[in-house]
């Protein structure tokens, strides 16, 4: 049976940490679909539920297309709505992520990163949440547990922003991070309360008072207006970000930015890399560093709105920069990540060289020694000025 | 149409029977708990191929997802394994795409009737030639035991810990109701009997479905405080099910409440493939 009380420390796997933080949300609505390695979260939560330590409706359903379907109506009829999927999950949602983002409702999903098929896949890589990049959600993702953690709290109040009102994805590794135990610092409830705030859903489908229409048919009349106002929403919502984890940092003593810059102030070479595989990348950065190689990392915490200018602010001055996708995007020329970053790094004046690695996929283990070579051959490039290999699979 | 093999009277014994013929060794060993069911159904279901003498490489073996749908990585026929509740489209697809070959669907009942209940419904609803086998252990095993459409009211999954409040389909009711014209059940219990039936699955001419009753002593069994896997067999497929050919001669309290087996609905009806090929004959001007 599920645990209902906890200690402010406590050692919890990310799915269980992640279904605590939703528990201390305690949301309206909670449409419920099992999929590995998501499962461990709807299945706490479905604990929580029968415990009776929140108020949630849990809905049942029959697959995740009916999970985002059910998420949807409940949102629009003003509730605050919660599920998790991963990979298979996540594309059966498909249609509906366009419906959730373009209808501007603040739903929150983790989403527990997992290879996509085929072939059959159950182990972590991120092309499941990459593929969802232009679904007009926020995106953030965690290296930790605790981080997991902390930005189920922040993904809800930027998607509930007046300014922003748009759906929001929790990322983690699947395994990795969804069911290793780490140490964490929970909230309070009271905390969580205080800083989630509540939840008044606008135009909302209930009440009748009201009426409203959700979803109209639009043409060659109003469609791009649409889309416009989402794309500003979007673009607010980086600042809205900003300012939610820094009230976050200064509430909670854990501070938190859009990107994770790790000892890039002198570095001449960087990875640039999401999620769990930056832990193991700053290892390796410590021990380069004590060497006197003057490496360092960025990982963003932030990838949907797109941090531009934050991640050309802080690799500005470095000469060689690896981005480490955990994702292809089978265009012949790098991963998502490498494309984006490198568009960001148009306008300086003394841009970095950048190269696309691919790695990891299908959870392939990423070790020391891979982020060693890396960051030998980024070296090696910083010296030569030539990067010989653009685009490559490492890992292999 | 073909005679169904379960009217005979002496059938043969089947067993032992040499699998290996029909297995990936090099795959095993399999990812199924100790008791589950799913490992005697593909026995017999591999006695019944062997039975209709068709060559394993003229057959196809078509899956979604779950642990019942992971039976085609370990048998040595062409084999695809998919998308969770889409078995059904793509064994479509390639039944039409070579109307010769034999294309046996497997599934387990989340599969076939949760998630790809609107498959099944239109699968059935063609009248295609496949042979669809359902493992239905009321439960979705592969993620841990929530209850799926088969679970009996009242019975406790990781999503129902005070008791599943969602009636169950029947899955054979629904096959026919669809349009399927061969429908029977069978049990991991009775495995003789279920080799005859799929048999007869297998040798019918249109869109066949055999709903096979197993069990999950991992999830299914221990939340519902079965003592073990042979408990669960005895409890629920030998004594919760009848015979359809015995249902006339058993008292009325004896058939209440119980599942029935065997061959629940033969007909014919004119099949998918063969109505398009005459459609594209006619296209082309012929009769
Ligand atoms: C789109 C999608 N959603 C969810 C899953 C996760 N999933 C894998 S198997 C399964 C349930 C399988 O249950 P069933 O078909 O009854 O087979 P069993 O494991 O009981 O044999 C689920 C929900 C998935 N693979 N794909
Ligand atoms: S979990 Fe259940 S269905 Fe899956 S292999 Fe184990 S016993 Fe069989």
């Amino acid at each position: 049976m599920a645990v209902t009380a906890h200690t402010k420390k406590a050692a919890l796997t990310g799915n269980t940490a992640v279904a605590i933080a939703m528990k201390q949300i305690n949301p309206d609505v909670y449409p419920a679909y099992p999929i590995t390695p998501s499962t461990g979260i709807v299945e706490d939560f479905s604990g929580f539920v029968a415990d009776g330590s929140v108020d949630t409706e849990l809905i049942t359903v029959e697959s995740e297309h009916s999970a985002m379907s059910a998420c949807i109506g409940a949102s629009a009829a003003g509730a605050r709505v919660m599920t998790a999927t991963s990979s298979q999950g996540l594309a059966l949602m498909w249609e509906m992520l366009y419906i959730a983002s373009g209808m501007r409702l603040p739903i929150v999903i983790a989403d527990v990163n997992r290879a996509l098929s085929a072939p059959i896949n159950i182990h972590c890589d991120h092309s499941d949440s990459m593929g969802a990049r232009d679904a007009g959600w926020l995106q953030l993702y965690a290296e930790t547990v605790q981080e997991a953690y902390d930005n189920v709290f922040m993904a809800m109040r930027i998607a509930e922003n007046a300014k922003v009102m748009l759906p929001a994805m929790v990322c983690m590794d699947g395994f990795i991070t969804s069911h290793a135990i780490e140490n964490l610092d929970l909230l309070s409830d009271e905390e969580v309360r205080g800083f989630v705030g509540e939840y008044k859903g606008r135009n909302s489908l209930l009440d009748t008072d009201n009426p409203v229409t959700w979803g109209a048919m639009v043409l060659q009349d109003h469609y791009i207006t649409f889309k416009h106002q989402q794309s500003e929403a979007m673009t607010r919502a980086k600042g809205v970000a900003a300012g939610v984890m820094k009230e976050f940092g200064e509430k909670f003593g854990r501070p938190y930015g859009l990107i994770d810059a790790y000892r890039l102030e002198d570095a001449e070479a960087a990875i640039v890399i999401m999620n769990s595989a930056a832990g193991t990348t700053k290892v390796v950065v410590d021990d380069l560093r004590k060497q006197g190689k003057k490496v360092g990392v960025l990982r963003l915490r932030l990838f949907r709105p797109f941090p531009f200018k934050e991640i050309a602010d802080a690799l500005r001055g470095v000469k060689v920069v690896a981005v480490l996708d955990r994702a292809d995007s089978m265009n012949s020329f790098g991963g998502p990540l490498f494309n984006e970053l490198r568009s960001a790094l148009y306008d300086l004046d003394n841009r970095p060289k950048v190269m696309s690695r691919i790695y990891g996929l299908g959870g392939r283990d990423y070790k020391v020694k891979d982020a060693v070579e890396v960051f030998e051959e980024l070296l090696n490039i910083s010296k030569t000025g030539k990067i010989d290999t653009m685009t490559k699979y490492i890992t292999l | 149409m073909s005679e169904p093999a379960v009217k005979e009277k002496k059938q043969k014994l089947s067993v032992p029977f040499n699998y290996d013929k029909y297995m990936r060794p090099h795959k095993l060993p399999h990812i199924w708990c100790p008791g589950c069911g799913h490992g005697i159904v593909l026995k017999s279901l591999l006695r019944a191929v062997e039975a209709t003498g068709i060559d394993k490489d003229n057959i196809c073996m078509v899956s979604g997802i779950g642990c019942s749908s992971r039976t085609p990585g370990y048998v040595d026929f062409n084999t695809m394994h998919t998308l969770h509740g889409r078995a059904f489209s793509f064994a479509t697809g390639i039944k039409l795409a070579k109307p010769e070959m034999k294309v046996i669907v497997i599934s387990g009942d989340g599969d076939a009737l949760a998630i790809g209940g609107n498959h099944f419904i239109h699968t059935c609803r063609r009248n295609i030639d496949l042979t669809a086998i359902v493992y239905t252990n009321s439960t979705y095993g592969m993620t841990g035991g929530q209850y799926s459409p088969t679970t009996p009211i009242g019975d406790i999954a990781t999503t129902s810990r005070y008791g599943n409040i969602e009636p169950p389909f029947d899955a054979c009711e629904m096959a026919k109701a669809a349009g399927a014209t061969f429908v029977a059940r069978g049990t991991a219990y009775h495995t003789l009997e279920l080799e005859k039936t799929i048999l007869a699955a297998l040798q019918h001419k249109g869109m066949s479905v055999v709903d096979v009753i197993d069990a999950c002593p991992t999830y299914y069994g221990r939340m519902n405080k079965f003592k073990s896997a042979t408990h669960m067999m005895e409890v629920i497929e030998k004594d919760g099910t009848v015979n359809v050919k015995q249902v006339d001669k058993l008292p009325p309290e004896k058939v209440q409440g119980k599942l029935l087996r065997g061959i629940l609905h033969n007909v014919e009806r004119p099949e998918y493939c063969q109505q398009y090929a005459n459609i594209i004959e006619k296209a082309k001007g012929g009769k």
